[in-house]
């Protein structure tokens, strides 16, 4: 054979090898990322479960229901939102660092809780590891947005939602766009990335406090969906 | 000769023996491949930024 074939088969090859190993790339982010997510999930869902069951004083009237405890990492709440299915319920991790938004949606580390007056911040993958937020895009004024936590189901409706840069930290905010408010409301807000598959914008999702529920009261029936 | 048939002229064995390494070694360079690699690639690339930041 001469030198010219053998250089250009190699050459063949390698490209072959190189298309082969994007493959099986892209196999790993739309599949492999998702059954380390949905691990994850299970395990934590089933660890938070647990740990509610364990007996605490249960507050009958919404006005003395603490805040839930949280530690960078750890799950402390599931969130439910009936209009994107009426079993999804995704943990939600205290902080929003590489490793844990692998396990699932995460609050805002210093942004408020739920409940709490000021802007509880979430947020989620719109794609690959498990995707909790690929359809938030779905959600339309008034629609339901639910966070369960030990004490309480905490009801939000959606207000708004807009695409901002990624530098947008002002949304984070505890009153959303006005840095430096005090803020009067209680609302919630969703963080994601826009468009799919894409890192240049962020989706934001916007909702405002509508009532708590006591756990002793169970599943409130607007978090019940359809 | 190129990369492929000269790999698979310097496999040990014969017959099915030699297949039978070759899956072995497919296997390795697949688990190297989801277990290191794409994890390590994963966050260094831009398709998976949800929060914002300055």
């Amino acid at each position: 054979m001469s030198r010219w074939r053998v250089a250009t088969r190699t050459l063949g090859e390698l490209l072959i090898t190189i298309g082969l190993v994007v493959l099986l790339f892209t196999g790993y982010e739309l599949w492999g990322t998702n059954v380390y997510t949905a691990k994850a999930q299970h395990e934590l869902r089933g660890d938070l479960v647990r740990e509610w069951a364990q007996p605490a004083p249960a507050p009958t009237t919404p006005a003395v229901i603490p805040p839930p405890r949280v530690q960078l990492g750890h799950a402390f709440a599931l969130l439910r939102i009936p209009r994107l299915g009426s079993d999804y319920a995704k943990t939600v991790l205290e902080g929003v660092d590489v490793t844990t938004l692998k396990k699932g949606p995460g609050h805002y580390p210093g942004t408020a809780l739920p409940g709490q007056l000021g802007n509880f911040v979430v947020s989620g993958h719109r794609t690959t590891y498990g995707a909790p937020f690929n359809r938030i895009d779905e959600l339309r004024a008034g629609d339901v947005v639910g966070v369960e936590t030990s004490a309480a189901y905490y009801v939000y409706r959606v207000t708004r939602n807009e695409v901002v840069e990624p530098t947008a930290v002002d949304v984070t905010h505890p009153v959303p766009g006005q840095p430096g408010v005090r803020p009067t409301q209680k609302v919630l807000t969703m963080t994601t990335c826009h468009p799919k598959y894409s890192a240049a914008n962020r989706l934001i999702v916007y909702a405002r406090f509508d009532r708590v529920v006591p756990k002793t009261q169970g599943l409130p029936s607007e978090l019940r969906g359809a | 000769m190129s990369v492929y048939p000269w790999l698979w002229r310097h496999l040990p064995g014969s017959g099915w023996t030699r297949v039978a390494v070759a899956l072995v070694l497919v296997v390795a360079v697949l688990a190297l491949l989801f277990l290191v690699v794409f994890p390590w690639v994963e966050p260094r690339l831009p398709f998976n930024y949800v929060t914002v930041a300055r």
